[in-house]
């Protein structure tokens, strides 16, 4: 089947579809490939990165919820430097957008990571600054609008590749923290990472999860995603990456509809590993069926306020 | 990229049947995976009933590459694997796999040492040494211990303790251990069971001086190596028990 109504261009990049696959959910890629056509995706955001190696939280790091899933891996990854220099090389080959997902203690921690991976290979980076399984200030940056415009200047100061910026949902005002990270120079917002959750174990009586808490996502947290996009949508102008919940063509089109330009994959690689490519097809036959002849057709197109470039 | 293809494929049921109360063996049509499988490997089942977010790892217990069966022997223990227990013969299933690293090849005439639903893998592996393996299991009480009726014929010797003496000798697996050790001239020890199990195994394993691989049960979502859900520390660093496990030499993660 042709993607030629899937092609698009995000942030510069030439994208076969705009189907990427979330950070934290898809390894490097590389674990997927018996699976998926990795140069068919978008791009694959790649596990969290960091200066230092990170071994993660201890204990019971994932349990399933009602149509979906807690974790709290807590970041665990081999450091910057082991990533350019094994992890990169290695991936190379299969020619994907790589998308290196950062995170630090401070803006200053960001803008090292930035410089770093202003690398050939490397297509993007995007910020997290939501991850709401560390201790270290993270959330920090993910829920106050300054302590978050400081990390995208620190990156941004840092970097010729453009920057995308990982909205949390656990905030009160999402639209007030796109405005501000888009002002700060952001070139895309993605969202959402995950929602702050709990699970508690009736016979233990004890939490289930060794971090106590975790993050949500899967199909159950679809609702609150679609909303976040529209609201974003219809608040800025830079691209915005769709996630929260997408386990099929149909949910991904919704998340196009709000005003996301591009979808990313997370939590539904882990039921079914092929399913990127099932929505790719899934997709290619929705705008055939409507008589579309490209994706960006789609973008905002159920908010008569959206605001987007791609309109 | 030169690591073995694993396989995602819906499969027949073609038998399911309840051992005991609460343990089943099923088997499933899926040539390819059946052809692929090493001892010691796993699979992750999607159970496409319900809504199930995650896939629940289970070990191969059987192959039957002629006709292209695979089998697992499981426990319920919560709702996916209640709903996999309901599945009937001509229902459907997916199977994502070979998953894993399995045992070595370099054991001659093992042990196999294990407890409860750790037997499962063991079956495979030492019905793949064709009678050069003995197997030491360790249960509650003699209900546990219907895998005596599954290994036999696999296996040389079949040895049973249960912790009230109902069925073989009395005690722990660890408490036989070290009296087969000095009997029998093992050149390894393979152990899946509950983790006190395969520590105290381990520990007499290296104190005798015989090579010890352990298999390792983890929580996990993608199977993959790719969530790392499942990592634990071993000598050489962080591991994921899907991807450089199950199976790990007993040296490398009990120290």
């Amino acid at each position: 089947m042709s993607d030629e109504r899937l092609r698009t261009e995000l942030l510069g990049i030439e994208m076969e579809t705009p189907v990427l696959t979330a950070s934290g959910t898809f390894g490097f890629g590389e674990e997927f490939a018996d699976f998926v056509d990795l140069a068919r995706l978008g791009g694959v955001m790649v596990k969290g990165t960091t200066l230092a190696p990170r071994r993660g939280n201890e204990g019971v790091r994932v349990t399933e919820t009602p149509m979906g899933m807690l974790n709290c891996i807590g970041l665990e990854n081999p450091g910057v430097e082991v990533f350019l220099k094994e992890i990169l090389p290695r991936i190379e080959p299969y020619g994907m957008h790589v998308i290196v997902n950062i995170s630090g203690s401070s803006a200053e921690a960001y803008g090292t990571l930035a410089k770093m991976l202003d690398v050939p290979g490397v297509a993007a980076i995007e910020l997290n600054v939501s991850c709401p399984n560390v201790k270290d200030g993270g959330i920090l940056f993910g829920t106050d609008p300054e302590a978050a415009s400081s990390v995208v200047r620190a990156a941004k100061a840092n970097t010729k590749k453009p920057v995308i910026l990982k909205l949390s949902p656990n905030v009160t005002d999402i639209v007030q923290m796109a405005k501000a990270v888009e002002a700060a120079g952001a070139d895309a917002v993605s969202l959402i990472n995950t929602l702050l959750g709990m699970e508690i174990d009736i016979h233990r009586w004890r939490p289930v999860l060794g971090n106590v808490t975790g993050g949500l996502s899967g199909a159950c947290v679809k609702p609150v995603a679609v909303r976040m996009v529209w609201q974003v949508a219809q608040a800025v102008r830079v691209p915005i990456i769709g996630m929260g919940g997408i386990t099929s063509a149909k949910d991904a089109v919704e998340f196009f509809l709000a005003g996301a330009s591009a979808v990313a994959v997370g939590t539904a690689n882990f039921t079914d590993p092929t399913v990127t490519m099932r929505i790719c097809d899934g997709l290619n036959d929705y705008l055939e069926q409507r008589g579309l002849s490209n994706i960006r057709e789609l973008v905002g197109k159920a908010n008569p306020d959206f605001l987007g470039e791609n309109t | 990229m030169t690591l073995p293809k694993k396989y995602e494929v819906t499969a027949n049921v073609v038998q399911q049947q309840k051992l005991i109360e609460t343990v089943y063996f099923l088997m499933v049509y899926a040539p390819a995976i059946a052809q692929a499988a090493e001892p010691g490997q796993f699979v992750q089942l999607r159970i496409l009933r319900g809504a199930f977010t995650l896939r629940r790892p289970l070990g191969v217990a059987a192959i039957d590459r002629e006709n292209g069966n695979i089998a697992f022997i499981y426990r319920v223990v919560g709702e996916g694997t209640r709903a996999l227990a309901a599945l009937q013969k001509d229902d459907s299933v997916n199977v994502l796999g070979p998953l894993g690293n399995g045992f070595s090849h370099d054991f001659v005439h093992p042990l196999v040492v294990g407890g409860g639903i750790g037997l499962s893998p063991l079956l495979y592996y030492a019905a793949s040494l064709k009678g050069r393996a003995d197997v030491l299991m360790g249960g509650r009480t003699e209900d546990e211990l219907f895998w005596n009726t599954l290994f036999h014929g696999f296996v040389r010797n079949i040895f049973i303790t249960t912790d009230d003496g109902s069925l073989g000798v009395r005690g722990f697996a660890t408490d036989l251990l070290p009296t087969l050790l000095a009997r029998y001239d093992y050149d390894g020890i393979v152990v899946c069971g509950p983790e006190v199990m395969m520590r105290g195994v381990a520990k007499l394993a290296q104190e005798h001086g015989t090579p010890c691989e352990v298999s390792l049960e983890a929580r996990m979502a993608c199977g993959l190596g790719a969530c790392l859900s499942c990592s634990v520390d071993t000598r050489g660093g962080r591991r994921k028990v899907c991807k450089d496990g199950p199976v790990f030499s007993a040296a490398e993660v009990f120290s």
